[in-house]
């Protein structure tokens, strides 16, 4: 068994380290030796192995004095995203290289109070901009599943893809993910595993380098939903140093899944049937919907009426609240700085930094937000997005009061796609891979992509569930009916 | 609405990354792409809609107006590319 170790789940490695029937040390070993021969997936782009195993050891001692909390023992992947203490955290972009932050992002430290062990940070879009991880500093994360017959490298998904990458490899037992318009639910539909983003304050921004920030949320990709309910307890939580960060209680999410959905109202909504979804994805989601329905749950039409505009308000307002984000990364506090020349002044000091430290599609995002927020454009551009996105949220609201307690949609357009096959000329192409996803975001409500099919080629497929805020338990419980009625055991084979 | 080169330089300036004169063009022609997509947003009645201002309805808490921390200048200065005595260097800004 030891040398499985790492395929383990959290619950089931959870259940094995209060029974003593092994260490959190074996596990960490596992999942350590199981990194060291996959940097072919470029999955952990900064490793290590002291801290794991020091926490590892601790870990076990708390175990054996009688004190486990929930994720004590268990080895997971952070994202490059969060800041942890002493420990390079880039957010997957040149311009931080070297950062060492002096403190912890409350994420990372609610996890290792919980006597989480730290196996490493993971590769990332840079500042989480992007859907197919690659542009990233690091070079793209490699999905460890390819389509039957094929060598092609394809992408674990973005931005949070060494996350799903490594989940998905079993380097570690879960990762934590951040997710603005996708980044945790499109990777884990690619990878066949599981990614919630919840309520938008449900977990704290406190460390977590800021893309957008009224959309940013932090949340686990696992390989089970019951994992995923006890990860994202242990994540949850009002933090005072997060002003967004709502002041409410954080249930037994794990208690409450039941399976039991009967009477519950699950919503397909129209507008989501779009032209050019393949049919194998239009019968996962019918498949799903008639799974639920077999378990008790009613199936309605809805409809959200404004869901076409998800896409072009994100591509407004994200990029804004970017462009004032970043511009913090000026080469004076932290991070890179360029190599000035005789007589360059503080100016030129900016503009060459940000141009050296800043890839493509970074710079590209904060000009478009640059350029509508700009005077005379504000208005047209910022402001009308702002009046489109209380729109789409009032669908979701005139939805729930319908009394739906969730919506069941396709999690991707697609299966996961080749790396350099999307997006070369045209940057909208991939911008599309966000559509089922983004809503959610705008909205601030809690989703979940579960996996649920593979298609032709043999890649996984997701479907993604859309719950009522702060309703995550509820949520996660038809969520896990769902698992367990599709039955999705499929696993890579091992190529890397 | 079409962006020309001269518009892209000046939103580039504005965003301080400096951009060379030849990938001007190129970078016009995303924006267009782009602006373009976000196009679609003028089919929608917005007429008499709140713009958002924050997702989550909350009123923001308040605490006492007191110190909580400080004393940490070698912490904020640790990552500076240029820190000297104590400071931040950058250079010359006022001629």
């Amino acid at each position: 068994m030891a040398s499985d170790l790492n395929k383990l789940g959290l619950a089931e490695a959870r259940d094995a380290l209060r029974k003593g029937t092994v260490t959190s040390v074996e596990l960490t070993e596992a999942c350590l030796s199981a990194i060291e021969t996959s940097d072919a997936l470029n999955a952990f782009v900064h490793k290590t192995p002291e801290i794991a195993l020091e926490r590892a050891r601790a870990a076990d001692a708390r175990i054996k004095a009688g004190d486990a909390p929930a994720m004590c023992g268990l080895p997971i992947g952070i994202k490059d995203l969060f800041c942890t203490q002493g420990v390079p955290s880039q957010a997957g972009s040149r311009i931080l290289e070297g950062f060492l932050p002096q403190y912890e992002s409350t994420v990372s430290q609610q996890l290792a109070d919980a006597g989480a062990v730290m196996l490493g940070k993971l590769n990332m879009d840079e500042f989480a901009m992007g859907s197919s991880n690659e542009t990233s500093v690091y070079g793209a994360a490699v999905s460890p599943w390819r389509r039957s017959e094929s060598e092609t490298a394809l992408t674990p998904g973005g931005s949070s893809g060494g996350s799903a990458a490594a989940v998905a490899a079993d380097l570690c037992l879960a990762a934590t993910g951040t997710d603005t318009g996708g980044s945790i639910r499109q990777p884990a539909a690619f990878t066949g595993t599981v990614g919630i983003k919840p309520t938008y304050g449900r977990c704290s921004r406190w460390g977590v380098v800021a893309f957008a920030s009224s959309l940013d949320q932090a949340g686990p990709m696992t390989k089970s939903v019951r994992d995923a309910a006890i990860m994202l307890g242990a994540m949850a939580g009002h933090d005072p140093k997060d002003s967004t960060s709502m002041d409410i209680p954080v249930p037994d999410f794990e208690a409450m899944l039941t399976g039991d959905i009967k009477g519950k109202k699950i919503g397909i909504p129209k507008e989501y049937r779009i032209e050019g979804t393949p049919d194998e994805i239009e019968t996962l989601w019918a498949d799903g919907a008639a799974m639920l329905k077999a378990a008790g749950a009613e199936i309605v039409d809805i409809s959200l009426p404004h869901t076409k505009y998800a896409l072009p308000a994100y591509y407004v307002i994200a990029p804004a609240e970017a462009s004032s984000n970043l511009a913090r990364y000026d080469g004076v506090r932290y991070g890179h700085r360029a190599t000035l020349e005789a007589g360059d002044g503080i100016t030129e000091m900016y503009e060459k930094t940000r141009a050296e430290g800043f890839g493509h599609e970074v710079q590209r995002r904060v000009m478009i937000g640059t350029y509508v927020l700009s005077a005379g454009f504000y208005d047209a551009y910022y402001n009308r997005a702002r009046k489109v996105r209380t729109l789409i949220k009032k669908d979701f609201e005139d939805a729930f009061a319908q009394g739906v307690d969730a919506i069941l949609t396709p999690a991707t357009p697609s299966s996961a796609f080749g790396l350099g096959e999307m997006g070369q000329t045209d940057p909208v192409q991939m911008y599309l891979n966000d559509v089922f996803t983004v809503t959610v975001n705008l909205a601030g409500l809690p989703g979940i992509a579960v996996p649920a099919g593979l298609d032709h080629q043999g890649l996984p497929l997701g479907l993604q569930l859309i719950g009522r805020p702060w309703e995550e338990g509820d949520l996660l419980n038809t969520a896990y009916a769902l698992e367990q009625a599709a039955g999705f055991v499929a696993k890579p084979g091992k190529w890397w | 609405m079409s962006i020309d080169e001269s518009t892209a330089a000046r939103v580039a300036k504005l965003a301080r990354i400096r951009v060379a004169d030849d990938a001007l063009p190129a970078l016009a022609g995303e924006f267009n792409t782009i602006l373009g997509f976000i196009e679609q947003l003028n089919e929608v009645d917005v007429e008499g809609v709140e713009p958002m201002t924050g997702v989550t309805p909350m009123r923001l808490k308040q605490r006492q107006d007191v110190v909580t921390d400080g004393n940490q200048q070698d912490k904020v200065l640790a990552n500076a590319p240029d820190a000297r005595e104590g400071f931040f260097a950058v250079p010359k800004v006022m001629e």
